[in-house]
């Protein structure tokens, strides 16, 4: 390229010319990333939340995103093999912390309560509280933890609910993705996912310290499933359903993880 | 003579300036979970010196009844902690900058006479490189806390699914405090790097975002030719 002016010799950089170039490219892309760092954020803080009438709600649309998406994380190392941890019922809270009453409140007819099981075949099952004694007896003792960050130990006797299920021939209800429970007032629901619900220390419970659960704790019968938060324990069940969709959830509707599991 | 003389890689300054708002907004998110069972204080024989933390602190900060929002925030920006720290402690192995970093045997001696130093009770301080014992101790024992705090956390985030994390962590309920006893640590670590950050000076300050810092030096006896 004969025709091209040759190029000028750059005359080369003073160390303060050196200091004054490297300090002004870096500082403005520091200052860049800072004031892109910073709208990034704006961003998320007010992005906005979700619409009302979903399975979940009351938190910002990106940040749910971002819950389901770490349960699909944590999805991968869940294990029927992993179990909570359980302890001596010496061990055993005698004063077992209450939290709330939510659909429990009022007052309970013991001798008409059935506990209702919707098949897929739209069969309602009507189960009495002595059908379900019937069956073999789980006792587990073990750290109940609240989505508050308290804990205690304590000591719940049932039937586990796989074995519930072969009991009363649910096992094809069992291949959908989630079960459903309702207090009987509808007041207070909760979704699981089938196999958290089907992991061998789910219990319905109906004894507590090897005394009948009392009322307040969810009497005649209420779910203990150490793979979740207590949220997820509902007391007093009325139904339960199974479906492919997820059933809705008092808790993720108030802007929790639908999941919640530990 | 000024001289550039290279100080700081371009991934050690990118890790500590993404840690920085991804580490407050953990702080952040984390206190409005904390909020919910806030059973902690400091109590010696009975009296209590501290607790944690007063209404007018939670109101400041409209800290209450959040926790949902807590819990959303915090397990996202988990990741980004968690893989940040990731980045950092691979790069400092891989590149060879933890020889600059871990404490080495004299560090525990040296490190009263920089803290003596820094206190002017005494005059000189040992001879350093890149970073001095003190600063081996600390910045080293930064990274430990992360990790601690990245166990102690899946040791109460998902407790049945890594049971053996809450084992070593002592249990659920002492992981919890170690969690939390942690993020004191990062407060207090922040206090204090401020404060020499300060005292450092400009030429300290620059070199975490420009990666130099300007040193005289003697001008070689070498002859040049211009």
């Amino acid at each position: 390229m004969s025709n091209r002016a040759p190029k000028k010799s750059r005359k080369e950089l003073s160390v303060d010319q050196k200091i004054n170039r490297r300090n002004f490219i870096s500082f403005t892309v520091f200052g860049a990333l800072g004031v892109s760092a910073y709208g990034g954020w704006r961003w998320l803080y007010n992005s906005p939340m979700e619409p009302d009438g979903g399975i979940t709600g009351n938190t910002r649309v990106p940040l749910r995103r971002a819950l389901n998406k770490t349960e699909l994380a944590f999805r991968r190392v869940f294990s029927n093999n992993h179990l909570v941890k359980t302890y001596p019922k010496e061990m055993a809270a005698k004063y077992v912390r209450h939290n709330t009453d939510i659909g429990s409140k009022s007052k309970l007819d013991a001798a008409a309560w059935r506990l209702q099981v919707r098949k897929i075949s739209g069969e309602i099952m009507a189960i009495s509280i002595d059908e379900i004694k019937a069956l073999p007896k789980f006792d587990i003792v073990y750290d109940f933890k609240c989505v508050e960050g308290w804990d205690q130990i304590q000591h719940w006797g049932g039937v586990r609910f796989v074995d519930f299920i072969k009991h009363f021939g649910l096992e094809a209800e069992t291949k959908l993705d989630y079960v459903g429970m309702e207090t009987p007032d509808k007041e207070y629901y909760i979704g699981l996912d089938m196999p958290s619900a089907m992991h061998p220390q789910t219990v319905l419970a109906y004894e507590m310290n090897e005394m009948p659960i009392p009322v307040k704790h969810g009497a005649p019968l209420r779910l203990i499933i150490p793979v979740k938060y207590g949220i997820k324990n509902l007391k007093r069940i009325g139904t339960i359903s199974f479906s492919n969709h997820r059933p809705h959830d008092y808790w993720a509707e108030q802007g929790y993880d639908y999941y919640s599991g530990l | 003579m000024k001289v550039i003389k290279e100080k700081h890689s371009l991934a050690m300054r990118w890790c500590h300036w993404v840690n920085f708002p991804i580490l407050t907004i953990m702080i952040w998110s984390g206190m409005f979970i904390y909020w919910a069972n806030d059973e902690y204080s400091i109590t010696i024989f009975g009296h209590k010196f501290v607790r944690f933390f007063p209404d007018w602190y939670y109101n400041l900060l409209h800290i209450p009844a959040r926790l949902a929002e807590g819990m959303a925030f915090h397990f996202l920006f988990m990741w980004f902690f968690t893989l940040n720290g990731l980045f950092y402690i691979l790069y400092t192995i891989i590149s060879g900058e933890w020889r600059e970093l871990v404490p080495q045997k004299k560090s525990f001696k040296e490190a009263w006479l920089v803290l003596l130093h820094d206190l002017h009770i005494r005059k000189m301080a040992p001879p350093q490189n890149k970073y001095n014992a003190a600063q081996r101790i600390a910045y080293t024992a930064i990274i430990v806390m992360g990790i601690g705090s990245v166990i102690t956390g899946l040791a109460i985030y998902k407790p049945v699914q890594f049971y053996y994390l809450t084992w070593i962590c002592g249990g659920y309920h002492f992981a919890r405090i170690i969690h939390f006893a942690l993020t004191l640590g990062y407060v207090f670590f922040f206090v204090i790097h401020v404060v020499q950050v300060i005292l450092a000076g400009w030429n300290n300050f620059r070199s975490v975002v420009s990666g130099f810092e300007v040193v005289n030096e003697e001008p070689k006896t070498v002859v040049e030719n211009e």
